[in-house]
């Protein structure tokens, strides 16, 4: 097998078939979802409170038993699933105790990584997000929206193939959250992800994705699968254009459909 | 800076006041100084007497500082084992209630009947008192981890002895040092009843507690007073002690030494 054709090397597809989720006998999260994402494609998951979107992401990570159903990537184990995912959660879950720098590098830690590599990766992606200055500082010393960018740092420091965001920009104010957008995409050129981005705020699904899965509630179901045509790359301006404003307007009169039923 | 003076001298201030109407109250109602010496009596025996109450100091200190260690190192073995399961917790977690409201006068006879008199057997019950606040406090630092923290380590594929030694440990330490705080202050009460209860192997000098029983039998309370003085100023320090090592080790990162420290 050469190193290309090895499955932690390459950008996976994610594969959902029928995926249940139903708490005991309690009532049913998630019903009968399927859906694929394809390799390097960013994928945002949209919907009301209580259809389950959260859940479905532990689901992927695996953070979370299926009820019934399945999800896959491709050809991989569940622990090979995990080495290739970062899991990047709404508040940056940072080890208060921990530098900026031994943050970063945890992962790295965890999987015995030897230390020369681990602080050049670390260096590297402190840099990369812009935080090389504050690297020696604790977590309460940063602002909210450097501690997220830490977050982004230590997800992508095990050089992940699969991102999993869980409302990661909902606690940052709409100019750092716009930023941290940008960013992101930027990042996104220079790594292969395959991306699932749960979200609350359609423009930042708009502006992030090449496609977005509408959930219903009540019980959480698969209700649009809407594609986003706006061009590569997008940038600040995107957000001005007419285009984005058609397929915002397109998402929230669809989400408001959604939740009317 | 200003502010530290005005505190200061306010303090200073009240403790000269105190000793002032203590004085005035013993010549006011012609109190007999077997009874209610003055401060001036106090600090005279105090001097007078200054190596004996030194060996019961560092006799009483020696026995808080090796019950209070001995608590620490197992309060936070056993606290590992309790943050293993609910059910551990659920079978073990009622007997260290049973530890922190036993009547600690109570059993310091039984402990020095079977275990014989002596340094060993005052720190034991120093460490009995000790335990509970210890387990207490670090177990409950150990199992309130944020449920997506330990997400994120197991995304990371980690082992349950990564979760401990990485995650629920340095998370557990600013509790642990809770529970340190206050058995500090206990340690010392716990080593003078157990010294109550013990006999001296010296004649006139023996800790604190054993000192506090022969003056008191002596009726020479003003050397009662001098001991008493000592053992608070002991707690005191073993208090602040503790204090001191929990910001040394918190102040970095962690948000109530960090406020304690601005304050």
């Amino acid at each position: 097998m050469t190193a290309a054709d090895d499955p932690i090397t390459r950008t996976p597809a994610i594969v959902l078939e029928h995926v249940t989720k139903q708490y005991g006998q309690g009532a049913i999260i998630l019903d009968d979802l399927s859906a694929t994402i394809h390799p390097g494609e960013f994928v945002s998951i949209i919907g009301p409170s209580g259809c389950g979107k959260s859940t479905l992401l532990r689901l992927v990570a695996g953070l979370s038993p299926i009820t019934s159903g399945k999800i896959a990537m491709e050809r991989l184990t569940r622990v090979n699933a995990r080495r290739i995912t970062s899991f990047i959660f709404q508040d940056p879950t940072l080890l208060p105790w921990r530098t900026v720098r031994a943050n970063v590098g945890l992962g790295l830690e965890l999987e015995h990584a030897p230390r020369a590599s681990r602080n050049r990766t670390v260096d590297a992606m402190l840099s990369l997000v812009g935080l090389a200055d504050v690297a020696d500082k604790y977590p309460r010393e940063l602002s909210g929206g450097m501690k997220m960018r830490v977050s982004i740092a230590r997800a992508l420091a095990s050089k992940p193939r699969v991102l999993l965001l869980d409302e990661p920009f909902a606690a940052l104010d709409e100019m750092t959250r716009d930023r941290m957008n940008e960013e992101l995409l930027r990042l996104r050129e220079q790594h292969a992800w395959t991306v699932l981005f749960v979200t609350h705020s359609v423009a930042e699904a708009v502006f992030l994705s090449n496609r977005i899965l509408v959930l219903a509630a009540h019980p959480g179901r698969l209700a649009h699968d809407i594609a986003v045509p706006l061009a590569w790359p997008r940038t600040a301006e995107t957000r001005s254009s007419p285009e984005f404003d058609a397929v915002v307007s397109q998402v929230s009169r669809t989400l408001r459909e959604v939740q009317a039923r | 800076m200003k502010q530290t003076a005005i505190r200061l001298a306010s303090a200073v201030v009240i403790f000269v006041a105190l000793l002032l109407l203590w004085v005035a109250v013993v010549k006011i109602f012609n109190i007999p100084s077997f009874m209610l010496p003055t401060p001036d009596l106090v600090v005279h025996a105090a001097n007078e007497r200054f190596a004996s109450l030194m060996t019961s100091l560092w006799i009483t200190s020696a026995a808080a500082a090796g019950g209070l260690a001995a608590a620490i190192v197992v309060g936070v073995l056993i606290s590992l084992i309790f943050a293993q399961s609910r059910w551990i917790r659920r079978m073990f977690y009622p007997y260290t209630i049973l530890l922190q409201t036993v009547p600690i006068v109570a059993i310091a006879p039984l402990i020095l009947m079977w275990v014989g008199a002596g340094l060993f057997s005052v720190g034991l019950i120093a460490f009995i008192i000790c335990l509970a606040p210890i387990i207490a406090n670090t177990t409950q630092g150990l199992i309130s981890v944020d449920r997506n923290l330990v997400d994120l380590f197991v995304m990371n594929n980690a082992s349950q002895m990564q979760i401990l030694l990485k995650l629920r440990l340095p998370h557990a330490v600013p509790s642990l040092f809770t529970g340190i705080r206050i058995s500090s202050g206990i340690a010392v009460i716990g080593a003078i009843t157990g010294e109550l209860f013990a006999s001296s192997e010296r004649v006139g000098v023996g800790g604190i507690g054993y000192a506090i029983q022969y003056a008191n039998s002596q009726s020479q309370t003003d050397y009662l007073f001098a001991l008493v003085a000592a053992a608070t100023a002991l707690g005191f320090t073993f208090f602040f002690s503790m204090m001191f090592f929990e910001w040394y080790f918190l102040h970095k990162w962690h948000e109530s030494a960090r406020t304690a420290e601005e304050d």
